[in-house]
Order: C-alpha cells, then structure tokens, then sequence
C-alpha cells in the first residue's frame, strides 16, 4: 500500500516546547503591532464589560429601578431611563471598542501571517541544498500551507475569542463571587466539572483530528501517485484495481472524519447542558437559602444571578471549542519555526568577482560596466590592499574526498584539472558521481579548504554568489518557471535586450519550437512548463544558461531527451559559444563528449580511466566496451 | 449548494435527513428550557415555593438530559452524513476520472485534479455539515423564540420581527461584499503557493543563478497582494460583531424600556423580562449563524463548482453494446489517417497516413523531436480517436473493439513512464494480476530485467518508491517493459522504451522479442539507430507525415533524414575507431 512509510506526524501536546512556541509567536505580534495589540487588549476588554453588563445591569434596573415603582399610583419612570441612558452609553463604548479590536485583529493578524510568510521565504532562499535533500517537496509546501492555514485561523479567532471568553469568565465569576459567595461555590464545583468533561471530549477529537489529517495525507499521497500515473493506468485497464484501493483509503479517512467531527459537535450540547444543570442546581439551591433567609439573597440577586450562571457556561464552550485549533496551530507553528532556526548556507567568501578592463600595461582594472572581462577582486586582510586577478577558468581538485553523510563516501581522492578553455567530460553509471562534482564546484555542498581551486583560488574564499555567477550550470532536471518563454530564458540574465534572447535561443535551437507556438516567445508556462516537451524544455534550459554567458559552463545531462539530430546542432551552437572557455559536460550519450579534451570514466567516486577519445579507445578499458556497447550505463 | 453534486448524498440520505430532524427536537428542547427557568423564577422564587422550584427544577433537567441526547445524537449523525457525502464525492470524482480517455485527462492537470479530490471536497464537506445542522436550525429557533415571545409581550415580539429583517438583511449583505474580495484571495494564494511550490522544485536553479533576491522580490509582490487582499475582504467581515453587538444592545435597552414599565404597572412579571431577553440573544444568535453558514456555502460554491467540471466531463470513448471482445491478429492498417489533438478543425498532428502492418512483424520508427511518432503511435490502442480516416486492428476498425479488449492486446510501454509504490513484482503485475511468480520472472528474463532485480538483497520484493527514483533510468524503463509483456500481447508498442539501455541489453531485448515472441507484432519508437536498424520495416516520421518507409537498406539509399541520422551515429561513431 502506498505512503506506509509516511513519517506520522508528531502527536501535538501540550508541552514546554508547545509554550515557547506560543510565546515566539506572540513576540511577532508584539514585536511589530505592540500598541495595537494593548488597543486590542483594553478593546476586547470592554467590549466584554459591556457584553456582561447586559444581565448584570438587569439586576439593577429590576432592584433599584423597576420594583421599587410596583404598585405606585403615578410612577416617575425618569431615573429609570437616567439609568438606560447610562447604559445605552456603556453599550455605545462596547459597540466601538467592538468594532476596533474587530478592525485591528485583521491587520495584526494578516501582518503577522505575512511576516511569517516573507521570513519564512526569505530564509529559505538562504538554506543548503541539503535541506532540500532532507525534507520532501511535500511537507515544505504545507509549512506555507497547511500550517500558515491553521495559524491564520488561530491569530484571527481564537486570539481574540479566548481573550474574550477568558476576560468574560473573569469579570463574571467577580460579579457572582460579590453577589453571592455561597451560590459561587457551586460555579467553582461546575468548572472543574466542565474542565474535566471538556478535556475529555477534547483529547478524544483531537486523536481523531490528528488521524483525519493522517488519513487524508494517505489519500493525497495516492492520488498524487494515480493521477500522475493515470495513463500507465489506462494502458493497462487497471481502472477497477485502482478504484478498490482508493475505496480502502476513502474509507479510512471517513471513520477518522466522521469521529472527529462527532466528538468536536458533541461539545456544544454536552457543555451547554451541563449549563442548564447548573441552572436548576442554583435555583433549587438559592431558593433554600432565599426561604431560609441565608446569605442575603433577594429577588433580583436571584434573577440576575440565574442570568450569569447561564451567561457563565457560553466563555467555557468557546474556550473549548478553540482548544482543537490552537493545539493544531501551535504544532503548525513549531514546524515553522523549526524550518526557520535551520542554519543558512555558510558563506565565509570575500572574493568577489567583478567587471574588468585591462589598460594599456595589460593590468586588470575593475570596471563598471559589462566588458565580458571579468576579475576576481581579492582584498588581502593582511595589508589591506586589493589585487585583481582575470578570471580565466581553471578549475582543479586536489584529492578530494567527499560524502553526502560522513558514512557514505561517494569521492575518494579525487584530482583533476581542467585548463581554461578545455571540455572535460564525466561519463560512469547512476551514483558514480558524476553530479556531485559539479554539486561541489558550485558549492552546493562545502568541502575542506583548499581541495578545489579556481584560478588558483581556493573555492572557500570566493563568495558564493560571485562563485555561482562565474558559473552556468544546466541541471539534469530541467525547471522551469511560471511566466512567458522570454522570461523563462531572461532568467539567465535579468536584464537582457529581447534582441539577446532571441539569440541565445536561436543559439539553443530553441528558436525554431517557439516560433511554431501560436504566441511565441510571448506563451505562458505554468507547472514547470508541463505544455512543452522534455526535449522543448531542455532547450530553454541550454538558452537560460547560453544568454548569462558565463566563463564557465557545467552541463549535466543537459540534452538527453533531445533527438540526436537537434543535438548535434545544439552541440555545434554551444561549442561557438564556450570557444575559450572551460566546460564540463555529463553525458549518457558518448556521441556528445567524443570531442572533449579529456574525458574520465567514474566508477564508484573514483576515476578509473581519463585520456582523450583517441586515447581511451586505444586503452581498450571500460570507455572502449561502453563505446561498443558492451557495457551499459544505468 | 449544487443540486447535482446532492446526488452523491446516497446512501447518507438518512443521516442527512435525521440529523435536521433531531436539531429540531434538540432546538424545541432549547426553547423550553428558558421558560421553566423564568417560570422558576416567578413562581417558585417569587412565592418561596420550594415544592414548586424541585419539581419543575426536574423537569428542566429532564429536558436538558433530552436535547443533551438529541443535540449530541445530531452532532454525530451530522459528522456521519458529512463525511460520508465526502466519501461518496471523492469516490465518484475518483471512478469518474477511470473512465477519462486521454483526451478528457488532458483537459485537466494532475494537481487540479488533487486539489479536487481533496481541498475541494474537505470545502464541500464542511458546508454540507453546517448546512444540515446549522441552517435548519437558524430558522426554527428563530420562529420559536418569536412565538414565545409573543406569548409573554406582543410588543417586544413585533420589535423582534422588525429587527430580525434588518440584521439578517445587513448580515448578508455583508457577506456578499466581502466574497468577491475572498474569491480574488483564493486565486492570489494559489498564485503564492506556485511560488513556494517552484522555488522548492528549482531551489538548484535559483541558488546557481544567484537568484534569491528576484524571488524574494517576486514572493514579496504576491505576498503584499494577498495581504491587502485578505486585510481588506476580512475588514468588510469584521463589521459583523459590531452590527451584531449594536443590534443586541438596542434590542435589550428597548426591551428594558417597554417591559420596565410593563413590569411596573403589573402587565409582566420579572422573570419574564429576563426570559424575553434570553430569546431575544437567542434570535440574534441564529442569524449570526444563517451568515456564517452563508458565508461558507459561497466559499464551498467556487469548490463545488470545480468539482462539478469533472462530474460533467463527457467520457470521449465508450464501449457500444456489440463491442467486440476479441482481437483476431496483430495486423494494424492506418487509412488516410489525419490526426489533431484538438479535434475536427484544429492543426493536423498527423497527415494522411497510410500504413499497412503484418502480424508479428518488428516495425522501426525514427524521426525527429515533434514529427509526431508517439501521435501515430497512440491511436492504435485507442488512446485517441482519429479525426478522419481509420485505424484497424486485426481487420476491423479500433473503435468496433471493447477498450478492455484492445488495450489487453495492443501493449504500450509509454515515453513517460511511471511505477507505483510497491515491490516489483507488485509493479509487474499489473499486467496480469493472476499470473504466477515463475510467469512474472519469464518476462523479466525477456526484458533483460531479471538480472538485475536478481542483484537487489529484496529481488521481486524490493520496494519501489514513489516515482521509481530508487531505479535507474535504464532498470526502470525494462520494468516497465517487462509490465508490458505480462500482458501477452497480440502488440507491442515501445515508445523511446530503451533509451537509456546500453545498446548491447537493447540488442538483446530485441533478440528475445524475435526468439520469443514471434506473432507479436513489435513497433518500436527509437532515437537510436542501432535499435530499430534490423527491423522488418523501418519508419521515418517527419512533421506529422510517413517521409520514408523500408528497411533500412533500402533507406540509406532512397532516404535523407534518415542517412543523415545514420551517417551522425554509426559512421561518425566508426570512424573514430
């Protein structure tokens, strides 16, 4: 069955963690809306005064007001409406303060989200690549997703509902406590009943809740899975089986769904009633103290009384009810944060690389506009001073080991060179490790100091986005971006004439393709450029890496789906392009290597046979077999 | 909500329906309850009546017990009947997209498709619950409350039926202005998490071409507009608590008002005000509720109206009743076949192609990136319908087959090729999934596979992950050749199959296709000249129409494209020996 091995989500609890997560939440708000928040705060406030003084003012109005006037001949109702008047007033505030925290939580709420979101964003762009490696594309797209949801839902309702219903419980049970001590005894009784019972229901919609989401990752994980595949389904008329194993899964996530939301609607009648027991509870035990004279207890103590024993239960069933997001949001939260505390790229560079003229002594100066002459300036910390040094393209390593984990090494001693201007070429089977050169000249991964250089540079000291820059790399996975063909190949080169583009894409051979796409260069991509072919999306790949002109290009695969014919004229087309200049290219298909200046055959992170063409034939080794054809690459 | 996406309801129909029913029972409950307690009040407190306050104390515990059962017995039918027209949906849009052809799947893309079957339904789900429990009860706790009202105070019961018009109107309206805004929110955050979704993909490409700050800048863009999007729709909706609030409070100041001199001149009692006051927040409360749910009706309707895309999707291609069922021979005749994916009228993928097979010949084709070979290819499963012209199999027109039928016999082993999560054999046997291991090895040691799966410490019963990216290209495209073969197929179609099989495993694929299974017709698509150069006839396709058809003899005589495409490969090749 699919997704078994789907790592099962952490069970939120309520812990220390939980709480420091909950507080660096907090400062976000109180960081950048801290006197908002205080407006928010003394806002919700009165808010709920005013909310209260609805049955609290009912006790008022009946004892002093409207009793006392019973039975006399001309009653003088103005200080009754003196009193309305008062209160239509404190009621006005509460309208206002109302529509205050109401405006106010939006814009907290909503700014906070988007500095999340920005922070989050921003700090991913800094993370290594082995980040990438670690965490499937999937659970990073619910950080921004699912998670941000669930946070969103917790900043804008249970924030303020908490707040509110916490604040009402307070000022309530003071009144109560001041109208009745004895009859308060019996609330104190009711909470702690109600906390019990709620935590109950709670825990148990909460397991469901957390097997829902469980459940329906399952669902999603087979569905992603089928509907990439739903043509290999239709081939192979396996539409019943598929269906059997969808009902499986379908019904799993409604036993999970339905629970849950079982235990979460059962919440509002169970709590609410409990309520109305409370109800009788007090009025059959008031009534015995009013009969027995105990405590003081008048009509309206009673009546209004009563009427906060009923208001006392609706905080608890609104509290309860925001128990379950909460705790979904604050787990959402901690996956963030923990996506955030990952440690950026380190990048101790100082070299940069910058424009350059020579002048007339042949001196490299730096320069700013674009000369294609580029220098690596070197400021000496020793002294002070600045050198240039032309940037040229030598690339060596010297015996370099690597691997991904120290358990698993995939480089052993590893020295190469390439000259400025040579093609050296990687050819091995799948792990050899062909890719993770090209990972550690561009400083995907780190490696110790002074194991590559570059123009006699060692890579560490180079800055890594001038490192990056002096390099254009076409992936073996082509990616592309939303947006039209022309800003898919200006990415290269953010500031490129269209003139350049067309260039770099008749260069390609990605010229011909788009001019038969009814809006050309202007067609939009979406979906990592689904409307186009595997080779089409090469192609723009070749025209991205060709219209940035770098000194030094690293093709990986970079023309596999591309038909032999097409490639061999793109291959003629980029050969102009990297005439003086350093190129390292991995390829399947020998066809496209057979003119490097050195080719090395890889073989479990070592290189087990280097030369020419010419040369290694010649040797009769592995190059020799897996040019006839005797030897598979896989 | 949508009546034809209802239809799915099924066999919830009486949860559905029960669930209302018992939220009426619970909500008379409700409306009880604050009577007994006023007359708790009046009578039993106002008279010290003791005897009085037990026993109608009692009665409301009796009837709370009650709505306890029916408010809980509702919530759980409720949960039931919502998460089972969940099911029901997901299953149907699931069953539905079995029976796309691959014009229909074309129409939609793979994560549209997800987002339905998920999102879009959770949308759906929702609404339907807080519909059969929330909207049923609005009005009936509206209409009841306003009924005992009445019977305490006409006066405060015909303000209440002024006030509720007002709120319920402006409540609405409301919602209605804010949802434009949320539906524009909807698209800028599908807009955002493209964003996130491509930087995560292409985070190599971002990074090697120092492109961070152009996609923070491009992510703060769309992020500020969902900002100001969302800040100002919720801004529209944050009017509702104080609407709500100012509602209230006018409502109870005059409430005070008329029943405070009721109360004086003996027209009302105490406990009456207090119960007045309780249904009128109960009134209020409702229509709070009848905008919620409003509000997540419209939001479920751009959901259900996804959702509804696929359910009305026409299958292209359906089975007729006299279908035939048995595929007599492997011969494929194409006549005068013209070929465009947008059907009648759109650009010819495909021109007027004439081509005659044999049973059990070996069938090359060879052209360029677009001249439409996997095209030619398709339509001979039935994977799509020609525009003009007829595609026969074993004599007799493609369409006259079952689908089952055809695609039983006609086997093709696609360019884009995918695995299942699954052990291999698991993965085999979706091309028969009765046959026995020793049936499941015999097409692997055809498909050169067997060998390899062999060297795994699982063999057969290695897992494959999702995507099959813990096999090389190479291993996985003979996996998938070997799917192919289980079936025993009258034909064969490799399309770009082996291209990352060393040329040596593909002769040898190619030798036990001839050895083995000689009556299959084999038609293999290649860039690789070495892998259709010993076919019967070879093919070569150009911009949608046959350039060149013969044995490969004969095309490096008669053929351009195709001695340009050899003398590239195998002389070029030979010539540096």
């Amino acid at each position: 069955m699919s997704n078994q091995e789907q790592p099962v989500k952490r069970k939120p609890t309520l812990n220390k963690g939980t709480l420091k997560t909950a507080k660096r939440l907090l400062r976000y708000v109180t960081s950048g809306y801290k006197v908002q928040f205080i407006i928010v705060v003394i806002c919700i406030l009165i808010s709920s005064i005013a909310s209260i003084s609805v049955s609290l003012s009912l006790k008022f109005l009946l004892d002093d007001f409207i009793i006392p006037l019973m039975g006399q001949e001309s009653p003088d109702f103005g200080e009754l409406y003196m009193a309305l008047g008062v209160l239509a007033c404190i009621f006005a505030f509460g309208v206002v303060a109302s529509f205050l925290y109401n405006r106010l939580m939006v814009v907290i709420g909503q700014g906070v989200l988007k500095k999340v979101r920005d922070e989050m964003f921003e700090h991913m762009q800094t993370l290594p690549i082995r980040y990438f490696d670690q965490n499937t594309n999937g659970s990073i797209m619910s950080l921004y997703t699912n998670d941000t949801d669930t946070l969103r839902q917790m900043i804008n309702q249970s924030i303020p509902q908490v707040l509110m219903s916490s604040l009402t419980i307070v000022v309530t049970f003071i009144v109560m406590l001041v109208l009745s001590p004895i009859l308060t005894l019996l609330a104190v009784l009711m909470i702690f009943v109600m906390t019990i019972v709620s935590r109950f229901i709670a825990g148990n919609s909460g397991k469901y809740f957390i097997r829902q989401q469980l459940d329906l990752a399952n669902v999603t994980g087979f569905v992603e899975e089928r509907m990439t595949g739903q043509r290999v389904v239709k081939v192979f008329n396996h539409e019943k089986k598929s269906e059997e194993e969808f009902d499986k899964l379908n019904e799993n996530l409604f036993v999970s769904a339905s629970r849950a939301h079982t235990f979460a609607s059962m919440m509002g009648p169970i709590i609410g009633n409990l309520g109305n027991l409370q109800f009788v509870l007090v009025a059959i035990f008031g009534g015995l103290l009013s009969v027995w004279g105990i405590g003081n207890i008048t009509l309206g103590v009673m009546a209004s009384y009563l009427q906060f024993t009923k208001s006392f239960t609706q905080p608890f069933m609104q509290i309860a009810q925001q128990f379950n997001s909460i705790i979904m949001a604050l787990a959402g939260a901690e996956r963030i944060f923990n996506m955030m505390d990952e440690e950026p790229e380190v990048d101790d560079g100082y070299v940069t690389l910058v424009n350059a003229k020579k002048d007339d002594n042949g001196n490299v100066t730096e320069c700013k506009e674009r000369t294609g002459l580029w220098a690596w300036r070197h400021p000496h910390q020793a002294d002070g001073t600045v050198t240039y040094q032309e940037l040229r393209g030598d690339v060596r390593f010297y015996d370099m080991t690597f691997g991904y984990t120290p358990d698993h090494i995939v480089l052993h001693d590893l020295t190469l060179y390439a000259k400025p201007g040579q093609k050296l070429a990687f050819v091995g089977s799948t792990g050899a490790g062909k890719t993770t050169i090209t990972n550690l000249i561009n400083r995907f991964y780190d490696v110790a100091d002074g194991k590559i250089r570059y123009d006699d540079i060692n890579i560490n000291k180079i800055k890594k986005a001038d490192l990056r820059r002096s390099l254009g790399i076409v992936l073996q996975d082509t990616h592309l971006f939303t947006g039209t063909i022309m800003e898919n190949i200006r990415y290269g080169k953010l500031d490129a004439t269209d003139e350049e583009v067309y260039k770099a894409a008749t260069l390609a051979c990605a010229d011909g393709f788009i001019q038969m796409l009814p809006k050309g260069y202007q067609t939009e991509l979406s979906g990592d450029g689904e409307e186009l072919s595997q080779g089409q999306r090469q192609l723009l790949a070749i025209a991205r890496a060709a219209i940035a002109d770098p000194p030094v290009l690293i093709l990986d695969e970079a023309t596999s789906s591309i038909d032999t014919r097409t490639e061999s004229i793109v291959q003629k087309g980029m050969d102009n392009l990297m005439k003086g200049r350093t190129v390292f290219v991995i390829a399947h298909r020998l066809s496209t290597i057979r003119n490097s200046d050195a080719i090395m055959v890889l073989e479990h992170g070592r290189i087990i046979e280097r030369g020419t063409h010419d040369e290694l034939l010649a040797q009769k080794g592995t190059y020799y077999q897996l040019y006839t054809g005797k030897l598979e690459l896989s | 909500m949508n009546r034809k996406l209802l239809r799915s309801v099924r066999e919830y129909k009486r949860e559905s329906i029960l669930t209302p029913l018992l939220v009426v029972m619970e909500v008379f409950m409700e409306v009880l309850i604050p009577l007994l307690m006023a007359n708790i009040i009046d009578i039993g407190i106002m008279n010290g009546d003791m005897g009085y306050i037990v026993k109608t104390g009692l009665l409301l515990i009796l009837l709370a017990m009650v709505a306890l059962v029916f408010g809980a017995k509702a919530g759980n039918l409720g949960a039931i009947a919502s998460a089972g027209y969940a099911k029901n949906l997901r299953h149907d849009i699931f069953y539905k997209i079995q029976d796309f052809s691959f014009g229909n799947i074309d129409h939609f893309s793979t994560s549209g498709l997800v987002t339905r079957l998920t999102t879009d339904i959770t949308n759906v789900q929702m609404a339907y619950m807080f519909t059969i429990r929330l909207l049923v009860r609005a009005p009936i706790m509206i209409v009841l409350s306003l009924i005992m009202t009445l019977t305490i105070n006409v006066k405060v019961a015909v303000m209440m039926l002024i006030t509720i018009p007002i709120l319920g109107g402006t409540l609405i309206f409301i919602a209605k202005k804010a949802h434009p805004h949320f539906i524009k929110v909807f698209d800028e955050y599908d807009i955002l998490n493209n964003t996130v979704q491509e930087n995560v993909n292409a985070a190599r490409v971002v990074k090697a071409y120092v492109r961070a700050d152009h996609e923070n800048e491009k992510f703060g863009k769309i992020s500020t507009i969902v900002y100001n999007l969302f800040t100002k729709a919720e801004k529209i909706v944050a009017w509702n608590n104080p609407v709500m609030m100012f509602t209230m409070y006018v409502v109870v100041l005059v409430m005070v008002y008329i029943g405070g001199e009721d109360i004086v001149f003996g027209r009302m009692q105490t406990g009456e005000l207090t119960s007045v006051i309780v249904y009128a927040i109960q009134i209020l409360m409702s229509l709070m509720m009848v905008s919620f749910v409003f509000v997540m009706i419209m939001i479920a309707e751009a959901s259900s109206d996804r959702i509804k895309e696929v359910l009305d999707e026409v299958p292209e291609m359906e089975d007729s009743a006299d279908a035939l069922t048995e595929v007599p021979s492997g011969d494929i005749d194409f006549e005068n076949v013209s070929f465009s994916y947008a059907g009648e009228g759109g650009n010819l993928s495909l021109k007027d192609v004439d081509l005659h097979i044999k049973s059990g010949q070996i069938v090359g084709i060879i052209g360029g990136t677009g001249s439409a070979k996997s095209t030619l290819v398709q339509l001979i499963p039935r994977l799509y319908d020609v525009t003009k012209g007829t595609v026969k199999v074993g004599g007799h027109d493609v369409r006259d087959y079952s689908l089952k039928a055809l695609r039983d016999q006609v086997s093709v082993v696609l360019q884009k090729n995918v695995l299942f999560t699954g052990t291999i054999s698991d993965n085999i046997r979706w091309g028969d999934e009765s046959a026995s291991d020793e049936e499941v090895q015999r097409v692997c040691k055809l498909a050169q596979a067997d060998g390899f799966i062999q060297e795994f410490p699982g063999k057969y019963d290695t897992m494959i992950v999702e995507g099959g990216n813990n096999v090389s290209g190479g291993q996985k495209q003979r996996l998938c050749i070997a799917r192919a073969l289980l079936k025993k197929p009258k034909i064969l179609i490799l399309d770009d199959s082996t291209s990352a099989v060393d040329t040596r495993t593909d002769a040898l694929i190619r030798q036990a296709f001839r050895e083995e299974i000689p009556d299959t017709t084999k038609i293999i698509i290649a860039q690789r000249i070495s892998s259709v150069e010993d076919a019967d006839v070879i093919i070569v396709m150009d911009g949608g129409e046959i350039n060149g058809i013969g044995t490969s003899q004969e095309l490096l005589k008669t053929n351009e494209i195709y001695r340009e495409v050899y003398e590239s490969q195998v002389k070029g090749g030979a010539g540096n020996e």
